[in-house]
């Protein structure tokens, strides 16, 4: 386990420069001059001359070569300056900061209540397979992999909040108001939890163990908790990625949907209006934050499942 | 790297041809309900994006400003929007729309998976280690913010959504081509074809190639219920097509203003997206079990 961290912990720096500079050279391989969108941002009444746009190119550092534009960014980025938004003129690193709160709620509530629903369903429908429990559980679970976010947001202001008048449909701020949006948000990840888990301890649900945890005369509740669900969960531990994928890809829209004053909001905005810094800034802190996590769920596996720490070290 | 390795070993060499007893699992496919429920709504949204512009609609664009955010009537089944433009007539047409960017989106990303995944798991060595590096380093990045960050570099426009959908797809797929590939360059034929003289060109194409496509018909289907939900998604962002095209991301988006008056207005649009994708996914996972339960395994 030693090893393998090390191992993984030296990677985490390169993957990070390969993000970054993958991003950094995306975005100044595009089409058009950041220079010119700037002025054109901040004063879309005229066209910009050409000595505005020459002016601006080297206040904002594009006269360097890119690759000195990049070194630049990175260390810079290092020590915490992630340079302004184009449109705003704010630091990209404090907005970054500021609307990491708003997101990482959002995403907390999502996720627990994702949790909270497929964790029980997925057990009671791999326990009674082919029951009437089931089959809804294997219902949801299609629903909700196909239903788009977007939509389903809608409905839920549609019904909740213009007819029951049961929530408040926008904005931040009271504990109210996280509802809509986190159901909205935990849909898909529950569909794909509950899947997983429904898959696993079915196949937990054979083991031998599980039969000598019957023999010994054990109620089902607890061969199902104390003995089938540990393994079964492994599956869903290896899946963090995937539902971190899908809670932040899902925020984007979610956020923009209900006001939400996150991160997902801040980038829409900035790739409507192709505010560079703001887009990278969020690309590399996003990185950050998913290899972080996909790092800590591959240790809380090893940490759960003895067989990958004294076995085979993969990858 | 090893886990890729294991799939490669796994993964039954089978061919896809036809033949009565292979014709006897595609009935037999039609048997489960929610495949043959899926391949009813796959055929219907065909149908209907294909005749789109002959089917007896009202222009999706025609702006008729006395008639707008009409209920449904005889006239217009399902109203009119903000602009007096008929919402069946933009539905419909708005099938046409997310299949065409869909096939699109789905053209690009398999030329993208298919070159990498080949040369990744043919090649091998060094080739084989940069591109499967840059897979781990893309896979474990959200997809949707990818594309976002893509469309944001190259600006607005349907086109360039669809670029930025093709550019983000194919990382898994790569990832699922490259142990097929691997699995079959080990095959014996491979290696009598090759004692035999052939080039390498003759060899992917007539001995691995054919391994690859049951494969690629399980991703494909499965994958054409995400690109719709992610297209439509940065379509209603405002991303991509712009009004007055009728797609059913940009039409959710156009309606927002009208969420009290006319809610309808955002949970049909809503809905024909969410039966497009129900219908791809339940066809998926009908020609997924019938065509390989193993290899395949749809990704995030």
């Amino acid at each position: 386990m030693g090893a393998y961290l090390v191992r993984r912990l030296v990677t985490l720096p390169l993957l990070l420069l390969g993000i970054s500079a993958a991003s950094f050279a995306l975005l100044n391989l595009a089409p058009g001059d950041p220079a010119e969108i700037v002025l054109r941002q901040r004063n879309p009444a005229q066209l910009p001359s050409q000595a505005e746009v020459s002016a601006m190119r080297i206040e904002l550092g594009l006269d360097a070569p890119l690759p000195v534009q990049y070194v630049r960014w990175v260390s810079q980025a290092l020590a915490g300056d992630m340079g302004r938004s184009y449109v705003t003129e704010q630091p990209v690193a404090a907005q970054l900061a500021r609307r990491t709160v708003p997101t990482a709620l959002l995403t907390a509530a999502a996720l627990a209540l994702a949790l909270l629903v497929a964790v029980p369903v997925g057990i009671l429908s791999a326990q009674r397979r082919g029951s009437p429990v089931d089959t809804l559980a294997r219902l949801m679970a299609l629903v909700g992999a196909a239903a788009p976010s977007y939509a389903l947001a809608y409905g839920l202001i549609i019904l909740f909040a213009v007819k029951l008048s049961w929530l408040p449909a926008l904005g931040y701020g009271s504990a109210a108001q996280v509802v809509l949006p986190a159901f909205a948000l935990s849909l898909a990840p529950m569909a794909q939890l509950m899947r997983l888990i429904r898959a696993s301890m079915l196949e937990t649900l054979g083991q031998d163990y599980i039969r000598t945890a019957r023999a010994k005369g054990l109620s089902e509740q607890t061969v199902a908790f104390r003995h089938a669900l540990r393994n079964a969960m492994l599956p869903a531990i290896g899946a963090t990625g995937v539902n971190l994928g899908y809670l932040l890809s899902g925020a984007v829209i979610v956020e923009t949907i209900f006001t939400w004053p996150g991160l997902g909001q801040l980038m829409v905005g900035a790739a409507l209006t192709r505010d560079y810094p703001v887009v990278q800034g969020f690309v590399a802190y996003i990185a950050v934050v998913v290899l972080l996590v996909n790092l800590a769920a591959d240790i809380a596996l090893r940490i759960a499942d003895p067989r990958l720490r004294f076995g085979r070290d993969e990858m | 790297m090893g886990h890729a390795q294991d799939v490669g070993e796994h993964v039954p060499v089978r061919a896809v041809a036809g033949g009565s007893r292979s014709r006897h699992r595609w009935i037999a496919l039609l048997r489960e309900p929610g495949t043959a429920l899926g391949l009813f709504l796959v055929v219907s949204l065909l149908l209907a994006g294909i005749l789109a512009p002959w089917l007896p609609l009202d222009d999706p664009t025609d702006i008729n400003l006395p008639d707008r955010l009409l209920s449904p009537s005889p006239g217009h089944l399902l109203g009119t929007d903000h602009l007096g433009r008929d919402t069946f007539s933009r539905i419909v047409h708005g099938a046409r729309m997310t299949l065409l960017a869909a096939a699109v989106t789905l053209a690009l990303s398999m030329t993208i998976a298919l070159t990498v995944g080949i040369l990744s798991g043919y090649h091998g060595g060094w080739a084989d280690t940069a591109l499967m590096g840059i897979v781990d380093l893309l896979l474990a990045f959200p997809s949707l913010i990818l594309a976002l960050a893509v469309a944001g570099a190259l600006g607005p426009g349907l086109f360039n959504v669809l670029l930025a959908a093709g550019a983000v797809w194919w990382v898994g797929h790569a990832r699922i081509i490259r142990g097929v590939t691997l699995g079959a360059r080990q095959m014996e034929y491979v290696t009598a074809a090759r004692a035999a003289g052939a080039g390498n060109l003759r060899i992917i194409l007539r001995h691995i190639a054919p391994n690859i496509l049951g494969p690629i018909i399980v991703i494909a289907s499965l994958d054409v219920g995400w690109i719709i939900l992610g297209i439509a998604g940065l379509n209603f962002l405002g991303l991509g097509a712009q009004p007055p095209t009728p797609e059913w991301g940009a039409m959710l988006n156009d309606a927002r203003p009208h969420l009290q008056t006319a809610p309808r207005l955002l949970l049909l649009p809503g809905a024909a997206i969410f039966v497009a994708v129900l219908g791809f996914n339940l066809l998926g996972d009908g020609l997924r079990d019938l065509l390989d339960p193993r290899t395949v395994r749809p990704g995030g």
